[in-house]
């Protein structure tokens, strides 16, 4: 197994992505995934679906690292994504002591232990630039700069170049799809380092 | 770069199949299966192989179809979720006595939790049922890996074989890389043997003698032997999990210190339960912890009720996924190490799932509540059932139960002179798979009530497949069409009429025709037709351009986000109204005839920006 040096994110990771049906919660978990396997990791996660896509909590683990099982235990999480700010209070459990929590929401909340909290609006700078579904990937622009990279020794195990390639390796024949979606991205990063 | 590719578990089931040479594939749509079928087609397009794939109508006639393959000599396959097995059981345990020519693999998903199910109920029973043997994968890798172990299990001995994932091995994704497709070169060689293939009773006897000899060979076959994982650990107890719970268990004892101390054995073949692994377990260990999901189909094969424990004898909870927080308070009481406190578990609660905003399902429970306010609603699978939120769902059983519970409901309180309205309501989809049947029943016995098809062109819930009616198979080939009405009208229904949910008042007054239509003459039949909102295919049929406001006249009365319950209509706690949420409103205009004030009003034209 290749492993990347770096800081305390390289290797084993793991993240817990929540949103409701439709959010593209499984986009964002996918895309940390292909990120996983450029970095020469392995990688598993698991995914909602059926009935609770209909607009229901969806929640998909991702698993950076050898692992066996697919899914992250209550306490567990190095860090955890929440595209629906109502569904904070179900999902921070996953959260690890000194983990990491990124919201989509107009403002900070308070951290209940000792976890970092960072927010963005990221529906509505979505609403801003006219593009209503690309909240997930503000929300992971904001932290791939926020977070930090390996290269930077930072929280997150990929860089927004491994995260630009997964984009074009999606998305590489429907142009106009991954234009918007590299630029919804920047938009994060740039808030991300704001 | 690595060539490894992210695989969801279904895909590389389906990659599996591909690999093996697999010529003939069938399903029926269903959560957590559902996407080997169209993943398999995928692959079949990447790589170029010539196999029939194809949605059947229900997963009987889908396993029918794929074992009559396998009699000709070729590899094939029938993908269906535990409750689909139900519905193809007939076929399962005939063909377990018939036996098989070319490779034929039963892969039946199963659901613990259960999280889009009716029951928990595991497939591995069925397959003990059925005298057959059966894997259970604990990753998508493995699953890919236990397709080629399968088809070589089911040629070496002749039998069907059942591949058990679970939802957590279908839903998961992993990195995998592609092996080799393989093509085997067959061609379709039926060799007539009637004793066989069409087996009288006396023949039974013998073939079930053949399949007991079979079964007690392949409780010895090495290649699905258990694995002792860690080798080296050395102990008096023993944990011996299969499937995803022996995943969840590594992972556990690696994390808890137990690695080195505490033995674990995974079973890839949970029945028959290798022999030679049952007499070695019960010699080296005094204490055996058995983790299975999600019934006790290895903790029964292991005799000596002295040393297991497990779901039988309450070590286990009886019912439920056994998820690594639970696997982890499992572990540590049978070590004996000191259970931790209960940690916050994280789950539960939250946002429910409802219809769509837009969604003509909507329509149709608000309609079918005006028109017969008091009246029973049966109901049937699919997105449809939640139609219970809105109060429009009074049953929901199984497959197609929504017509013979209608009739049901007829009879018993016909019984005692009363005559009650009812209105069922059943998927386009669901219809085809198990609804004709109880309606032709429903037309001979004169049950009096009304069937509501709710037709949005698509199996919608499990992922947009194709229905009967539309002409189009799994790879959007051509295909024959089935046209419902005439259906309806071969069944012998006097009353069979189209309607647009979206035009309430007009579908109110249908459904209130057909209500008293079936107090005088019988079943009527009502075709709620229009498209599904999340179905891009069908988006050009769509209605909108009416977005709604609420303006002042609102009191807050909630009529709207009860009785309709759109996402997009939102209360204000703090303003004690509701409003519109535009970004959710698709300009269905259907809650513009909701509001008992009238406070849900066209948004102005200048304002939507497109129709």
């Amino acid at each position: 197994m290749n492993r990347q040096p770096g800081g305390p994110a390289a290797g084993r990771q793991q993240i817990v992505v929540s949103g409701v049906g439709g959010q593209g919660v499984l986009f964002v978990t996918r895309l940390l995934a292909d990120a996983a396997i450029r970095r020469g990791e392995s990688v598993l996660t698991s995914e909602t679906h059926g009935m609770a896509q209909r607009g229901g909590v969806v929640v998909s683990h991702l698993k950076a690292g050898v692992f066996a099982s697919p899914l992250v235990r209550a306490g567990q999480a190095d860090g955890l994504f929440v595209l629906k700010e109502e569904n904070l209070s179900i999902h921070r459990g996953f959260v690890k002591s000194g983990g990491w929590i990124l919201v989509n929401s107009v403002r900070v909340g308070e951290a209940d232990g000792d976890e970092t909290l960072h927010a963005i609006d990221a529906d509505g700078l979505a609403h801003e630039v006219g593009n209503i579904q690309a909240a997930n990937l503000i929300l992971l622009g904001f932290a791939l700069t926020r977070l930090g990279t390996p290269d930077q020794g930072g929280m997150l195990f990929c860089s927004v170049d491994d995260i630009r390639a997964a984009l074009h390796q999606r998305m590489g024949e429907r142009e106009s799809v991954l234009w918007s979606s590299i630029a919804a991205l920047d938009l994060g990063i740039f808030h991300g380092k704001r | 770069m690595s060539a490894r590719v992210l695989m969801l578990g279904n895909e590389a089931i389906a990659r599996g199949l591909v690999e093996c040479g697999c010529s003939v594939a069938a399903s029926y749509p269903g959560t957590p299966a559902s996407e080997i079928l169209s993943a398999a087609v995928q692959w079949r397009k990447a790589c170029g192989v010539p196999m029939h794939i194809q949605w059947a109508v229900n997963e009987k006639v889908a396993m029918e179809i794929a074992y009559t393959a396998s009699l000709t000599g070729l590899r094939s396959a029938v993908s269906m979720k535990q409750v689909g097995l139900n519905v193809a059981s007939d076929p399962l345990m005939s063909a377990a006595y018939t036996g098989v020519v070319g490779g034929f693999l039963v892969i039946s998903a199963d659901d613990p939790g259960p999280h889009s199910s009716q029951t928990e109920q595991d497939s591995r029973l069925m397959a003990m049922m059925a005298k057959v043997p059966v894997l259970d994968p604990a990753s998508p890798a493995h699953a890919r890996d236990l397709v080629e172990i399968g088809y070589e299990l089911s040629e070496t001995f002749g039998i069907p074989v059942m591949l058990r994932p679970t939802t957590r091995v279908c839903h998961a994704c992993q990195d995998i890389l592609p092996g080799e497709v393989r093509q085997l070169g067959r061609k379709a060689d039926f060799r007539k043997t009637p004793a066989r293939w069409a087996a009288t009773p006396a023949f039974r006897f013998e073939l079930h003698r053949e399949l007991a000899g079979k079964l007690r060979a392949i409780a010895a076959w090495p290649r699905t032997a258990p694995l002792r994982l860690n080798p080296h650990a050395a102990s008096r107890r023993a944990v011996v999990a299969s499937g995803v719970v022996s995943a969840h268990a590594v992972d556990v004892l690696l994390e808890a210190g137990l690695w080195d101390s505490v033995p674990i054995y995974q079973v890839v073949q949970p029945y028959p339960l290798h022999s030679g692994f049952i007499a070695h377990i019960l010699e080296a260990y005094e204490e055996i912890l058995v983790l299975e999901e999600t019934a006790p189909v290895i903790e029964m094969q292991i005799l000596d009720r002295q040393r297991v424990r497990g779901r039988m004898t309450g070590a286990v909870p009886e019912a439920g996924e056994l998820l690594p927080e639970i696997v982890d308070r499992l572990i540590a009481e049978f070590a004996g190490l000191p259970v931790k406190a209960e940690q916050a578990e994280a789950k539960g609660g939250g946002r429910r799932p409802t219809l769509c905003a837009g969604c003509p399902h909507r329509s149709s429970f608000y309609a079918i509540k005006k028109a017969a306010p008091r009246g029973i609603y049966p109901s049937d699978i699919g997105c449809y059932t939640l139609g219970l939120n809105l109060g429009g769902v009074d049953t929901v059983l199984c497959m197609g139960a929504a017509v013979s519970q209608a009739a049901g409901f007829y009879q018993a309180y016909h019984l005692a002179g009363e005559e009650i309205d009812i209105v069922a309501t059943i998927g386009d989809s669901t219809f085809y798979h198990a609804g004709v049947p109880p309606l032709i029943d429903a037309v001979v016995q004169g049950a009096r009530f009304v069937l509501v098809i709710l037709d949005n062109s698509t199996t919608a819930m499990t992922g947009y497949q194709t229905t009967p009616a539309l002409g189009i198979g799994a790879a959007g080939e051509p295909t024959g069409i089935v046209d419902m009405e005439t259906l309806v009208r071969g069944c012998g229904v006097g009353f069979c009429k189209v309607g647009i949910p979206s035009r309430l008042p007009e579908f109110v007054g249908l459904l209130k025709e057909a209500v008293a239509y079936s107090h005088a003459h019988g079943p009527a039949v009502v075709i709620a037709r229009e498209p599904c909102v999340m179905d891009r295919r069908l988006a050009s049929r769509l209605k909108t351009g009416r977005k709604a406001r609420v303006n002042e006249e609102c009191d807050g009365c909630r009529h709207c986000t009860e009785q309709f319950e759109c996402p997009a209509l939102v209360y204000d706690d703090g303003g004690n109204r509701v409003f519109v949420d535009t970004l959710m409103c698709t300009g269905c205009g259907v809650c513009l005839h909701v509001c008992p004030r009238g406070a849900i009003v066209e948004e102005d034209q200048g304002v939507v920006g497109k129709s």
